[in-house]
C-alpha cells in the first residue's frame, strides 16, 4: 500500500466519522435558529467551532450534516451508476459482435452530451426530491464504468472457465451473473472511488445553484452558496465548507489514483 | 477527406435528434403544467392558454411543431418573459458567454500546454512533482469553490480587482471570471500534455532528431509538439462542455448577465421553454464543436480518415 492510499484513506475515514458523530458531540442542533447569535466567528467557547450563520444556526453541526448528505448522495449515486454500468458493460462485452458495436456507439453518443444540463432540466420538470437527485446523478456517471467493465469482460469471455460453463449449457444470463460479474469486482472497486468524487461534484453543483437539497437540510454545496452571501463580514461561513469540500474531493481523487496504480489495472480510456 | 467530413456530419444528426427528443420529453413528461398557479384558473381560460401555446395537441405533433420551429431558428415563446421569444433571449445573452468562454479556452490551452511540456522535459524532478500535485488540486476543486475564494482574496481583501460585473468598467472585470473558468482546464490539459509528451519524446524519430544534433527546444517545437497535441485535441470536446457548465456558476457568482444566468433563473422560475431552448442550444453547440474537433483531428492525423 502506498502512502497516498493510507493518508487519504485515514483522512476520509476521519471526516466521515466526524460527520456521523458530530451532531451528538455538539450541544447545538442543525436547524434551530437563534437571532441572538447570528454570524458569530469560530470559537472554542460554547462549542462554536465553525461559528454561526446568518440565522444563528451552528455551522459546525450544519457543516457536518452537509458532509453526511454529500457523502450519502455520492455513495448511493455511485451504487446506481455501478449497477447500470456493470450490467451494460458486461452485456455488451459478453454478447459482443453487432450488439456490442451498437451499445458502445450509444455510449459514445451520450459522452458528447452536456449531462448536467439534463439533470437541471429534470430538477425543473419534476418536484425536487432526494431520490431523484440520486438517480439522476447515478444515471450520468455510469458511462466510464460501462466502458471499463466491457473491456474487462471482453478478455474474461475468452477464459477457460467461461468456455467450460458455456459448454455445459449454462445460460448467458447466468454466465454473466455467476462467472463474469464476480471477476469484475476488483476493477469496479477501484473505479468506484473515482466515481464518488464526480457524484459529489454534481450534487454540490446542484445545491450551489439552489436546485439540490432543500432547507433546513443542507449539503456542502448549499453551505458554500450561503457563505458567498456573507463573505465580506463572515468569511468563515464560506471558507470552512469550501475547504472541506475541496479536501474530500482531493482525497477521493488521490485515493482512486493510488488504488489504480496499486492494483495495476489498465489505464482508463 | 470530403467523404470523411460528410460521414461525420451525417453521424452527428441522430445524436442531435436524440438530444432534442430527450430534452423535449423530459419537459413534457413533467407533472403539472407551466401555468399552474396558486389560484385555479377558470377552465375556459386554461383551455385558451393551452390553445395559444399548442399544449392541447398530441405530444408527437407538438414535437414536430417544435422541430419545425427549430429548423427556422424559432425556439418558441418564453413562458415567463412574456414579450420575448426564447431565441431573442439566447441571442442577447450568448455573445457575452461566448467571449468569456473563448478567452478561458485560449488561456487554458496556452498555459496548460506550456506547463505540461515543461513538466515532461523535466520528468521526475521536484518541479514536475510540484506541478502535477498542483494540477491534481486544480482538477479536484470545483469552479464554485474557486470562484468565491478568488473573489474573497483578490476583490474583498486585497481589492486589486472588481468583485462584480456591473458597476465596473475596463478589462479588470474579465480577469477573475476568465481565470476561474480556465483553472480546471489548465490543470487537465497540463496533465494530458505531460503524459503524451513523455510518450512522444521516447519515440525513435525524436532520438534520431537528437542524434542529428538538434537542440531539445527545436525537437519539441518541430517534431514532438504536433503528435503530442492529439490527446489534447480530442479533449477539446469535453473541455468545451466543462467550460459551458462552469460558466453557469461563474456568471452566477460574478453577476454576469450571460446565458448561464438565464439558464439558472429559468430553472428556478420554471420557465420550461427557456430552459428547454437553452439545453437544446448548448447541446447543439457541443455536438457541432465536437464535429469540428473530429474533422481537425483527421486533418492533423491522416490515419484517422481511413479507419
Amino acid at each position: 500500500m502506498s502512502r497516498v492510499i493510507k493518508v487519504t484513506g485515514i483522512l476520509l475515514l476521519g471526516v466521515g466519522a466526524a460527520a456521523v458523530c458530530a451532531p451528538w458531540l455538539s450541544p447545538h442542533d442543525y436547524a434551530t435558529t437563534n437571532f441572538g447569535s447570528t454570524l458569530l466567528p469560530p470559537a472554542f467557547a460554547d462549542f462554536r467551532l465553525f461559528g454561526t450563520d446568518d440565522l444563528g444556526r451552528d455551522l459546525f453541526v450544519r457543516t457536518m450534516m452537509g458532509v453526511r448528505i454529500t457523502l450519502v448522495v455520492a455513495i448511493v449515486a455511485s451504487l446506481v451508476s455501478l449497477v447500470i454500468g456493470v450490467a451494460y458493460g458486461a452485456i455488451a462485452g459478453y454478447v459482443g459482435g453487432r450488439v456490442d458495436a451498437v451499445m458502445m456507439r450509444f455510449v459514445d453518443t451520450l459522452y458528447a452530451l452536456p449531462f448536467i444540463f439534463f439533470v437541471i432540466l429534470l430538477m425543473v420538470a419534476f418536484e425536487r426530491n432526494f431520490l431523484l437527485i440520486f438517480v439522476a446523478i447515478g444515471a450520468i456517471n455510469w458511462l466510464d464504468m460501462a466502458r471499463i467493465v466491457r473491456g474487462q469482460t471482453l478478455s474474461l469471455r475468452e477464459r477457460e472457465f467461461v468456455e467450460a460453463a458455456r459448454l455445459t449449457g449454462v445460460s448467458t444470463a447466468r454466465i454473466i451473473l455467476r462467472h463474469i460479474a464476480p471477476n469484475l469486482i476488483g476493477i469496479v472497486i477501484v473505479y468506484i472511488t473515482l466515481t464518488v468524487p464526480q457524484a459529489i461534484l454534481v450534487e454540490s453543483f446542484l445545491s450551489f445553484l439552489g436546485l439540490g437539497v432543500q432547507e433546513p437540510q443542507t449539503s456542502l454545496g448549499a453551505l458554500v452558496n450561503a457563505g458567498v452571501g456573507h463573505m465580506e463580514g463572515a468569511s468563515w461561513a464560506l471558507l470552512i465548507p469550501a475547504a472541506l469540500l475541496a479536501l474530500i474531493l482531493l482525497c477521493f481523487n488521490f485515493l482512486g489514483d493510488g488504488l489504480r496504480d496499486h492494483f495495476d489495472v489498465r489505464r482508463s480510456r | 477527406m470530403l467523404r470523411y467530413t460528410l460521414l461525420r456530419i451525417l453521424g452527428a444528426i441522430p445524436t442531435l435528434l436524440l438530444v432534442i427528443a430527450l430534452a423535449f420529453l423530459m419537459v413534457h413528461a413533467a407533472p403539472g403544467g407551466p401555468f399552474d398557479a396558486e389560484r385555479r384558473l377558470p377552465p375556459e381560460v386554461e383551455a385558451n392558454i393551452a390553445a395559444v401555446y399548442h399544449l392541447d395537441e398530441p405530444l408527437p405533433q407538438q414535437f414536430l411543431r417544435y422541430l419545425g420551429g427549430l429548423v427556422r431558428g424559432d425556439l418558441g415563446p418564453s413562458y415567463r418573459y412574456r414579450d420575448y421569444t426564447v431565441s431573442e433571449l439566447i441571442g442577447s445573452a450568448f455573445p457575452l458567454s461566448l467571449q468569456l468562454g473563448a478567452m478561458a479556452m485560449l488561456l487554458a490551452l496556452l498555459l496548460g500546454v506550456s506547463a505540461g511540456t515543461t513538466a515532461a522535459l523535466r520528468q521526475g524532478s521536484n518541479f514536475d512533482r510540484f506541478l502535477m500535485g498542483l494540477s491534481m488540486t486544480g482538477i479536484s476543486i470545483p469552479v464554485f469553490v474557486i470562484a468565491p475564494v478568488l473573489v474573497l482574496l483578490f476583490a474583498v481583501k486585497l481589492q486589486w480587482l472588481p468583485a462584480g460585473w456591473s458597476g465596473s468598467s475596463g478589462p479588470g472585470k474579465y480577469v477573475l471570471p476568465v481565470i476561474t473558468l480556465a483553472l480546471p482546464q489548465i490543470a487537465y490539459i497540463a496533465r494530458l500534455t505531460r503524459a503524451s509528451m513523455i510518450d512522444v519524446l521516447g519515440r525513435d524519430f525524436v532520438r534520431t532528431a537528437r542524434a542529428q544534433g538538434l537542440g531539445m527546444a527545436t525537437v519539441v517545437r518541430v517534431h514532438a509538439l504536433k503528435p503530442a497535441m492529439l490527446p489534447v485535441l480530442s479533449y477539446m470536446g469535453p473541455a468545451i462542455a466543462a467550460i459551458l457548465t462552469g460558466s453557469v456558476v461563474v456568471e452566477e457568482v460574478f453577476g454576469i448577465p450571460g446565458l448561464g444566468q438565464f439558464f439558472v433563473t429559468g430553472a428556478l422560475n420554471r420557465d420550461y421553454t427557456l430552459v428547454l431552448g437553452i439545453v437544446v442550444f448548448y447541446a447543439s453547440l457541443i455536438v457541432a464543436l465536437n464535429l469540428v474537433v473530429d474533422i481537425l483531428y483527421a486533418v492533423i492525423d491522416p490515419r484517422v480518415r481511413y479507419r
